[in-house]
Formats: structure tokens, sequence, C-alpha cells
């Protein structure tokens, strides 16, 4: 069964985001690498790229599906885990240990329509 | 069958020198490549392998052992409509005087062929409700594309006209540009969460954008979200996309209120023939409202696919757009009693070469001519007797997400016991064990664990009966020994594959020297 971190925020695509002062660490919930089941490409930006809340950042691919990345907020991409590039599985073996993208925030008060862990949890019920 | 000497790949069985031919002494090899040019020339021999007939006659018998067709056996492959593809099509296609055509042949020394063209344009018309068809794109997606540049085409010349009427009053011509990109373009495909992957795919090769329309729990449209989109962005809307039934097997039941909507803001309806197998003869899609439509006659009309094509994706249209055919277009003299081949002027143009995959069509029209007007809407009826019999017969073992009659196809969620850990695709490969082709397996999205069955309306009760059986011994299976499904299969020539290598490392090509 799937594991719920709570502190983050969360969005209806399954995106959550870790927020550490200006910056936040997008990845998908360990729900979402459940359901896509093993991951075989991330599909990523690229530093200084801008994303905007409700909007493609990006993909990911695995055996059964590909499923576009859905930024849960906007600002700029500061950092990508290029982990990823190489062992797209680290999505499968630790979703919330293993970030997508950091970004630096441009609206914190985006982060209002987000979801707390135990909306999140009800929504995947 | 030595099946690993034989079942090596052919480059692997090669040995210097060995062959399976021999040229006569005095054979000319003076010819071969003094007249190419010099950058065209090889440099270095081909590294082709080298055997002797009988090694190559084995290694393809042993390939061909390895295939499963409908032939073989049960093809419950949801979505694709794996039917009979009944031998007299093949005849038929066969024949020298069509298989021995040339497309550039003078049309009068082939007026039989554009015939058939011709009329199997004319029954397609009639049984999807339509004016008229163009039989040249050369599978699903590629009638998707067509389609869609067909509805792009109609926006353009609206908005041309439109903007040409006031240009017209103040002395101006129109430039040719001003259809496609500027103010009032329609450049939006609507297409609900349920459809098929090609849909979204062909509206983002024709340039449109895709705006999702959401699902109720019941996997039909949810029309007060369409409401919404069409109150947001109507006037930007080129088209709204649908499969019915959808690829849940369910009809849309508010299918004719939709294409009102969609049609109010000024959207054409695309109709998505991926599922027509389910409706054909009975219910047609123009009936329905919709303006352009793909039939795949590699499906409903029983020519073979599955092992890559050749397909053949028909695109029919509602009175008013003919004139947005692809050409080449077939068309009948009535006076001279005359077929010829004509490209209007103001059409698409062409989609491909010449007039799409020929020996499909013929293959599609012995399909309706053996069938007759009589029996063409025994199809959809008999196909959707077998699958609600599926459905029922399964839904103790199998978890049935929504209730009520499906179509020509059934979609379950997996094992009602999530308890083993058994999933869809370890059910998938057990099925390999026992001599059936696997069902479509996590598709439709809407569930995690999709296993959709389609057994088409050719099998007979006793096939359909032994497969049920199957299932169940799975599903017991999966409580008494789960571990020998999830290492499925164990009879078939190749084990369980590993699916993220394949798709991680994917190896497509040899390069070994063929010396060692």
């Amino acid at each position: 069964m799937a594991n719920f971190e709570a502190g983050l925020y969360y969005s209806e695509s399954h995106e959550y985001i870790r927020v550490e002062g200006e910056f936040g660490y997008i990845g998908i919930s360990d729900y979402a690498q459940h359901a896509l089941g093993n991951v075989v490409y991330v599909d990523m930006p690229e530093v200084d790229d801008e994303v905007t809340a409700g909007e493609e950042f990006g993909a990911v691919e695995s055996v059964k599906a590909a499923s576009d990345l859905i930024s849960p907020v906007s600002g700029t991409v500061v950092e990508v885990n290029e982990a990823l590039e190489d062992e797209p599985e680290l999505l499968n073996q630790d979703a919330f240990a293993n970030w997508i993208i950091k970004v630096q925030l441009s609206d914190p008060t985006e982060l209002d329509n987000l979801m707390d862990v135990e909306a999140y949890k009800k929504h995947c019920e | 069958m030595n099946r690993t000497l034989y079942g090596n790949l052919i480059f692997e069985l090669s040995k210097k020198g060995r062959k399976g031919y021999s040229l006569p002494q005095d054979y000319d090899r003076t010819h071969s490549t003094a007249e190419l040019p010099e950058a065209l020339r090889r440099k270095e021999a081909a590294r082709l392998p080298e055997c002797d007939e009988l090694t190559v006659v084995r290694h393809y018998t042993n390939l061909s052992h390895n295939n499963f067709g409908v032939n073989d056996g049960f093809y419950p492959l949801g979505s694709c409509t794996m039917k009979y593809n009944p031998v007299i099509n093949e005849e038929i296609a066969a024949m020298k005087a069509f298989a021995g055509l040339h497309p550039l042949q003078p049309a009068e020394t082939c007026q039989g062929a554009l015939e058939v063209y011709f009329n199997l344009q004319q029954s397609l018309a009639e049984l999807a409700g339509l004016s008229e068809f163009t039989l040249n794109p050369c599978a699903g997606a590629h009638g998707e594309l067509t389609g869609l540049m067909v509805i792009r085409k109609y926006h353009e010349r609206v908005l041309s006209d439109s903007s040409t009427s006031e240009k017209v009053a103040a002395g101006n011509e129109p430039s040719p540009q001003q259809g496609g990109a500027g103010k009032g373009a329609r450049t939006k495909v609507l297409i609900p969460d349920s459809a098929h992957g090609t849909n979204p795919a062909s509206a983002a090769v024709c340039g449109l954008e895709v705006v999702e329309v959401k699902s109720l729990a019941d996997g039909t449209v949810d029309v007060e979200h369409l409401r919404q989109l069409l109150e947001e962005m109507g006037d930007q809307v080129a088209a709204m996309m649908m499969t019915n039934p959808n690829t849940l097997g369910i009809f849309e039941p508010r299918v004719l209120e939709i294409t009102e909507m969609v049609h109010k803001a000024g959207g054409l309806m695309y109709y998505d023939g991926a599922n027509l197998n389910a409706l054909l003869g009975e219910c047609r899609p123009g009936d329905m409202g919709f303006d352009v439509m793909h039939i795949n006659l590699h499906k409903t009309f029983s020519t073979p696919h599955g092992g890559g094509g050749p397909g053949s994706g028909p695109v029919g249209v509602r009175k008013g757009l003919e004139q947005f055919l692809p050409t080449p277009r077939v068309v009948l003299n009535e006076e001279e009693k005359q077929f010829r081949v004509e490209a209007p002027e103001g059409a698409l143009g062409s989609v491909g070469s010449f007039f799409g995959n020929f020996g499909v069509m013929l293959k599609a029209y012995a399909y309706i001519l053996s069938l007759g007007r009589e029996n063409v809407k025994m199809v959809g009826p008999l196909a959707t007797l077998n699958a609600n019999y599926i459905k029922e017969r399964l839904r103790d073992d199998y978890l049935l997400p929504i209730e009520g009659l499906c179509k020509h196809e059934v979609v379950f969620d997996g094992l009602v016991d999530k308890s083993t850990g058994v999933t869809t695709m370890d059910v998938a490969k057990r099925l390999l064990d026992y001599g059936y082709h696997a069902p479509t397996i996590y598709f439709p999205l809407l569930f995690h664990e999709s296993l959709m069955i389609e057994p088409t309306e050719n099998e007979s009760k006793e096939t359909i009966d032994a497969f049920i059986d199957v299932m169940h011994t799975i599903a017991a299976e999966a409580k008494s020994d789960p571990e020998l499904v999830k290492t499925a299969p164990h009879n078939t020539p190749i084990g369980r594959v590993d699916d993220v290598l394949a798709a991680k490392h994917p190896i497509t090509t040899y390069w070994k020297s063929l010396e060692a």
C-alpha cells in the first residue's frame, strides 16, 4: 500500500512539493509511483526554465503509461535531480526522497490551493 | 525442431562462405555499381549473413511457430477487434487482375479496380450515415490526422469566407494566411480523458491544442464539464473527438446532447471509429451528429492486423465537407459510365502514396459483400452478447468497476482478491501458458489494473466457455500458488521478459562481426 508523508503539499494530479524557505522540491507521490509501475524514463526541464502552476513541466514514462508532470506552483527551476536520468527507478524505490526538480517559488500563496496529507489521502481513496 | 539452434539470430547462424545459390560461371558482374555516383557506392561489402538454404528455412519456420494469430486461437485483445480474417478475402486480394496493377496505369485500363474503390466508398458512407469517404489514409491514426486536417481546412475556409465578405466590401483580397493563425482561429480540440492515446497525438501533430474533458465515475463523458469548457473557450474549439462506444465499451447515452452543444459553439464532431464494430449497420455516427470520422478497415472489416499492418483508415465526412477530402479521388462520370481519378482544387491534397493500401480495401469489400445488407446488422449484437456473457461469468473473480450493459468489450479492474499481490500483468502472462493471446492490459488508464476483453462476434460458445474456465483457474491459482502466476509464462519459448530493461536499454541492431 502507498505511503503518505506528512508536512508536504499535494496536488490533484499526484505531485508533491516540500517547501524549504523560498525553495520547493517537486516530485511524484508514492501513490503515483505505485499506480505507474516501473518507471523507465523521466523527462525533466532544464535549470532556469520557468514553470507555471497547473502546467506541464515534464513527463514520467513507465512500462504501463506516459504521464505528464504538472507543476503545483509557479517559479524558476534552480536544480534538477540528475540521478533520475540514469536511474529513473529511484522514483519507485522512494518517491519522497527522490524529488524531480527544485524550484524558486514566485508566488508562495499558490500553496494555499494545494492539499495537506489528510486531504490528499482522501483524494486517493 | 531444435529450437535452441534454429532460434538463434540468422546472423548467429551465419558461416563465412556458406551459400544457398550458385551463379553460372560466365555470369556478368561488370554492370554492378559503375553507373552510380561515387558518393552512393558502397565502400565495403554488406554484412549479410551467409547460410545454406535449409538452415534459413528452419530458422524462419521456427520463428513462424513462435507466432500467435487469430488462426491459432482466441485473441481477445480489447479495442483491437481481432476478428477472423475470412480466407475468401485473401483469394480476392491475390487475384492477378488486382495484385498485378500498377498505380500509374491509365484509369481506362483499371476500371474494375476503380469500381471497387468507388463502391467501397459508397458502402462505407451508407454504413456510417455520412456523405462521402476517402480510402487513402493508411491506418487509424493516419485517418485521425487526415480527418483533423479536413476540419482545420473547413474552419480556415469559414474564417476566410467571413473575412472575404468584409474585405471584398473594402476592396481588398484576403491574404492566404488569414484563415490559419490570426484572431478567431479555432485551435482547440476537446478529447475525453478516456480516449485512445492516438486522439491527442493526432491533434498535436495537426498543430491543434488538446483540452481534456473529464469522465464521470461510470466512464462516460462529464457533460457538465464539457458545458463549462464550451462556455470558457467555445469560440476557439475546432472539434471534439469521441469514441462511441467509448474505450470502456460503454455507449455514451448523452451523445446527441453533446454533438448539439459542440455544434452550437461552432465546432465539429469527430468520431473515432475504433469501436464501430459494436454498432455496425445498426446505429450510425452520421445520425448521432458526427461530421467527420475514420473507420479501421483492419478492425471492423475483417482485414489482418496485429503484426504491424497493413491497415486502412478511410475518412468520411458529412454533406458540405466533401470538397476538403484528400486527393486523388475516384469519381464516376455517369454519362460515360467511366470511373475517373481526379484531384480537385481546394482539397487537402495527397496524404500518402496514390490510393492507400488497396489490397486491404479489396478484403474489406469482399467482407461487406459476403455479409450482405441482411447480415451486417448481426455483427454488433453478437459481439455485444459475447462480451456481456464473459462479463457476467467472470465478475465473481474479476473486479467489475462499472455496472450495466457493456457493448463489444468489457473492462475489469484486475482480480477481486487483491491480497495475493497477483496483478493484471501476471494474469495476462499466465493466459499465454494456456494458449490464449492476452487481453489488452493497463488500458484504459481510468483504472489501475485494467484488463480489457473483446471477444468479437466470431467466437463459438465453446471457445468462450473454455476461456472463462481458464480465467477462473488462474484466479484460483492466484490464491493457491501466487508464485506460479507471478513468474508466468512457463510454457512459452521465452519466459517473463524484463520490460524495464527492454524499455531502458533497447538493442535494435546486431553488429557482431560475422567473421567470428
